[in-house]
């Protein structure tokens, strides 16, 4: 039983927010048990499923085998800082379009390690879709709507890019 | 005010999922989003797959910092709960022994709990577990069904064989006497591994107990929150039943284990009631590995009889089937009823015999996994179908052709006892040989291994009985629950549309499609549909959702209150059309009388009137809806045909896919963008139990792959880009023509990935191999093994 504790600081979707944590306390749990954010959720507790992922400073991180001391002082993004019911990202709008989801729960890891794809790589092949969200497990789609919704989001993205 | 109408039909459209939005940006809650100031639970498993219990001594958990108690199975006998989980489906002569939340005298696989912390986190709930000092006197394991039948080793002292059920199904005379006439006859001795079901979120419970009035409330991931409520009231906690609320909030995937009432939820809930307050737990992966009822576990030897033109004379089955430790509530009918009874697959068999052996290992239980029982059973069928016709020189979808059943002899009875309702089998069979290009894959094929490479072509058929189904006869099988469904209509006044059903969604998309079928029937816009399902307090009665049942059953529920509604609303309508009810006809939402059409009325004016209850027929109650208890006349019978291009390298083993093409028949389509999302997501588990997917034990009875590293799922990048297409034979005994669509390509994935990597392998002899076909099997096959 560990009784010290730390405080750190966590900027949550833009929001600074402090807590006390464990040093063994893992980033997940700050999120979902600390601080509310429940839309990352717990599959494995192993890195082999991908349903925990956030961002930590911009890169993709499974928050299940991160401590959250590690994140002290980090920009985090989950999925509730993606987009809005009204105003969704358009990676979020292709998954609904593509029927890229069906029980939703990988869905939160599934979109931040896509959204991570298309930062570092804005036009990926069917191939390196696949590639870059083989850590991530769906049980439910068989992937196909889910590279498809990416490829859509992609193009769409682009598109937009290039009207600006 | 309700909206417009829909010109088109929404029947039968691909509208987008309502269900999608609030999972997307994480809105959604799940039942470990529940509850979040609870106390945790964490439950303490068995170290040994078999040992009997010499004593647990949980004092040094109990003092833990956090800690709020500590219970163990002796307390939950103490407390006088029933404390049995029992089987759903009886057999003749059926061993049940009792199956307690927490074990007491003895531990029977690795996931028997035996204590239960509760603690104010759960960092604190988990520590104190590793303080529980449990005391085994080891016992000898047994993990294999057809090895426990004649082992020394018993799991349950009523059965001392370890056999649980001894079933048989068909004329065994009839086959003896097609086998004597044959030409010839093939076997194949077969296993299909174990599959853990993986839903990816874990199974979770959250409890809340309100002592000043009894009333337990538990969010869980359920598939059936009525069959939970009824099995917590009646079989394991006692709790009356109307002061049991079951919620299944949104469920991330089932695939089958979420049916089932597990020992967790009950220990949860009866801690909840213990303390008096809200408690919640989750597995963790771990113990979903070992406690998630488990799919399959088959060993199988099969027979078939054929003249040697191809024609089918008699298939005879022997299975040993492994139910694990103890008995879940389908564990009996999956592997009797809903496999012996697929065996003719899509094929005009004269006779057919099939026995099987249910055997209790020290295991984790098996029971239902997506396709249950009608999966092992195609398998079966498909493979021994593809052995014979290498042993005769016969093209396999030759052999195929010439047995299936033609479309003039439905409704066809079986030699199983199923009786089909509608099949158009060779149009779906040739529609995914054109797509594969079958004959010029067969050509390019010999010419590739010219060259020393080794394509496969496989082609595997099925039909699957869906649905759960007509209550009368599965209850004169041994059923202890009934087939029907229960959906509630409900207009509002303003003429918006709620809708109550008994199934419950685990990322099928029924708020969507069951809104399509409501406004199809009643002719309002979708968007004035409500579906509401998944908790006991706001839905009657329900059976839940499994056997692809939800579309054909659920379905067939709402739109029989539908048209009960519409039924009530034409009698108001002509009563104040001053019209005969005979004179009166709806359409697209309005009633008007025939050869007048401005004497007309909407339906939703019409609901209003009917709250009103001004001017509406004497004798009849005010208010507009109705409750329909849908209980089939008979299963549903999709069909189809999926086919498999792979190509295998002799030097590493490895399998890859060419094409995949799956054509699916479920009957009418009420969506078919989530028809086809369906038919994805079960080809994926197909081709995962094919080539990757097996739970193995070890001799102790340890599950070697307990974890995502050992258990190899597949992977975005691992998948082929699956084409598929499908055919349109409307069930015609379903209200809505529908036929199901959750299990078939399951069902059909498996034997055709089997077929075509056996396919491959021709040239070195082989002529079957066990799933699943991971590099290292198919290596090691090269060469009759013999490098």
């Amino acid at each position: 039983m560990t009784t010290d504790t730390h405080e750190i600081t966590l900027t949550v979707n833009g929001t600074t927010r402090e807590l006390r944590v464990e040093p063994r306390t893992l980033l997940i749990h700050a999120l979902r048990d600390e601080l509310g954010y429940t839309g990352p959720k717990v599959g494995c507790e192993t890195t082999l499923c991908g349903a925990c992922t956030v961002h930590v400073d911009g890169k993709p991180v499974k928050s299940c085998t991160m401590l959250a001391v590690q994140a002290d002082g980090a920009d985090v993004t989950t999925v509730e800082g993606l987009g809005e019911a009204d105003e969704l990202h358009p990676l979020q709008t292709a998954f609904q379009e593509e029927h890229g989801l069906q029980c939703g729960y990988c869905t939160p890891g599934m979109l931040l390690t896509a959204l991570s794809l298309l930062e570092d790589e804005p036009d990926p092949t069917r191939a390196e879709i696949r590639e870059a969200l083989e850590g991530n497990l769906c049980r439910c789609t068989g992937y196909q709507n889910i590279v498809d919704a990416v490829e859509t989001a992609a193009a769409r993205m682009n598109a937009a890019e290039g009207a600006d | 005010m309700a909206s417009e109408p829909n010109a088109e039909s929404v029947f039968g459209s691909s509208v987008e999922r309502r269900e999608d939005v609030g999972l997307l940006t994480g809105d959604a809650e799940f039942t470990d989003d529940k509850l979040q100031d609870a106390a945790h639970v964490a439950i303490l498993r068995s170290q040994f797959a078999h040992a009997t219990i010499e004593e647990i001594d949980v004092s040094a958990a109990e003092e833990r910092d956090g800690v709020l108690a500590v219970y163990t199975g002796a307390d939950v006998e103490e407390s006088g709960v029933p404390n049995d989980i029992p089987t759903a489906w009886m057999l003749p002569g059926l061993v049940t022994p009792q199956y307690r939340i927490m074990a007491t005298d003895k531990v029977r696989h690795t996931g028997d709990a035996l204590a239960a912390v509760v603690a104010e986190d759960r960092y604190a709930a988990y520590d104190a577990l590793d303080d529980v000092d449990v005391t085994y006197d080891r016992l000898e394991a047994v993990t294999r069904p057809d090895e426990a039948v004649e082992s020394d080793v018993t799991v349950h002292e009523e059965a001392p064989d370890n056999v649980a059920f001894d079933f048989e199904l068909g004329d065994a005379d009839a086959v003896d006497e097609a086998f004597e006439a044959a030409d010839h006859v093939a076997s194949v001795d077969l296993e299909q591994p174990r599959i853990i079901p993986n839903a990816v979120e874990p199974r979770a419970a959250a409890a809340s107990y309100d002592p000043s009035s009894d009333e337990l409330t538990v969010w869980m991931t359920s598939q059936n929150p009525h069959l939970h409520r009824v099995l917590m009231s009646t079989a394991t906690l006692g709790h009356p039943e109307h002061k049991l609320r079951i919620v299944a909030p949104e469920v991330g995937g089932g695939f089958g284990s979420k049916i089932y009432h597990y020992p967790d939820e009950a220990i949860t809930a009866w801690c909840a009631k213990q303390l008096g307050g809200s408690v919640k737990w989750q597995a963790t992966r771990t113990q979903s590995y070992a406690t998630d009822c488990h799919g399959r576990d088959h060993v199988t030897e099969a027979e078939l009889a054929l003249d040697s033109d191809g024609t089918i004379r008699g298939l005879r089955v022997e299975t040993h089937a492994g139910l694990g430790a103890h008995l879940s509530q389908f564990a009996t009918a999956t592997p009797s009823y809903l496999y012996a009874t697929i065996l003719s697959s899509e094929y005009a068999i004269p006779a057919i015999h099939c026995r099987v052996i249910g055997a209790f290992t020290n295991t984790t239980p098996v029971d239902a996994y997506r396709g249950a029982g009608r999966a092992e059973g195609i398998y079966v069928t498909e493979r021994i179908v593809d052995v014979a016709a290498r042993e005769l020189d016969l093209d396999p979808v030759e052999v195929r052709r010439t047995n299936l059943i033609p479309p003039e002899e439905f409704p066809y009875e079986t030699a199983v006892a199923l009786v089909y309702d509608s099949g158009e089998y060779e149009e779906a069979m040739d529609r995914a040989l054109e797509l594969i290009d079958y004959e010029g894959v067969r050509e390019r094929q010999e010419k590739l291994r010219e060259g020393g490479r080794y394509l496969g072509v496989g082609v595997a058929n099925f039909v699957e009985s869906a649905g759960l189904s007509p209550s009368k006869a599965a209850g004169e099988l041994g059923a202890q629950a009934g087939g029907w469904e229960a959906g509630v209509v409900r207009f509002h006044p303003s003429g918006t549309v709620s809708v109550a059903v008994g199934t419950a969604d685990q990322g099928q998309g029924h708020r969507t499609t069951l809104a399509q079928v409501a406004a199809a029937e009643l002719g309002v816009p979708v968007d004035d549909v409500e579906v509401v399902e998944g908790d006991t307090d706001e839905v009657p009665q329900g059976m839940g959702t499994y056997g692809s049942r939800s579309g054909p059953v659920g379905g067939g529920a709402v739109a029989q209150s539908g048209r009960k509604v519409v039924e009530k609303a034409r009698s108001i309508a002509a009563h104040k059309l001053e019209a005969s009810e005979d004179d009166v006809e709806f359409d697209d939402g309005t009633f008007h009388v025939v050869g007048a059409p401005d004497r007309s009325i909407s339906i939703q004016e019409l609901a209003y009137a009917a709250y009103l209850g001004h001017d509406i027929p004497d004798e009849m109650e005010p208010g507009l809806e109705a409750t329909s208890y849908y209980d089939p006349e008979n299963f549903t019978f999709p069909f189809g045909t999926h086919a498999a291009v792979v190509e295998v390298d002799p030097d590493t083993g490895e399998v890859e896919f060419h094409r995949y093409v799956a054509v699916d028949d479920c009957g009418e389509q009420i969506n078919p963008m989530i028809v086809e999302g369906q038919v994805h997501g079960g080809i994926a588990q197909g081709i995962g139990a094919a080539l990757s997917e097996a739970a193995n034990y070890d001799d102790n009875g340890t599950l070697v792959s307990g974890s995502m590293n050992e258990y190899a799922l597949p992977r975005s990048d691992s998948l082929p880009e699956y084409e598929t297409d499908s055919t349109v034979t409307p069930s015609p005994h379903n209200p809505i023509g529908v036929k199901g669509v959750g299990e078939s390509a399951t069902i059909g994935a498996t034997p055709a990935v089997v077929n075509a990597v056996v396919d491959a392998l021709e040239p070195f002899g082989v002529d079957h191999l066990d799933m699943p076909l991971t590099d290292e099997t198919v290596w090691t096959a090269i060469d009759g093994g013999e490098r």
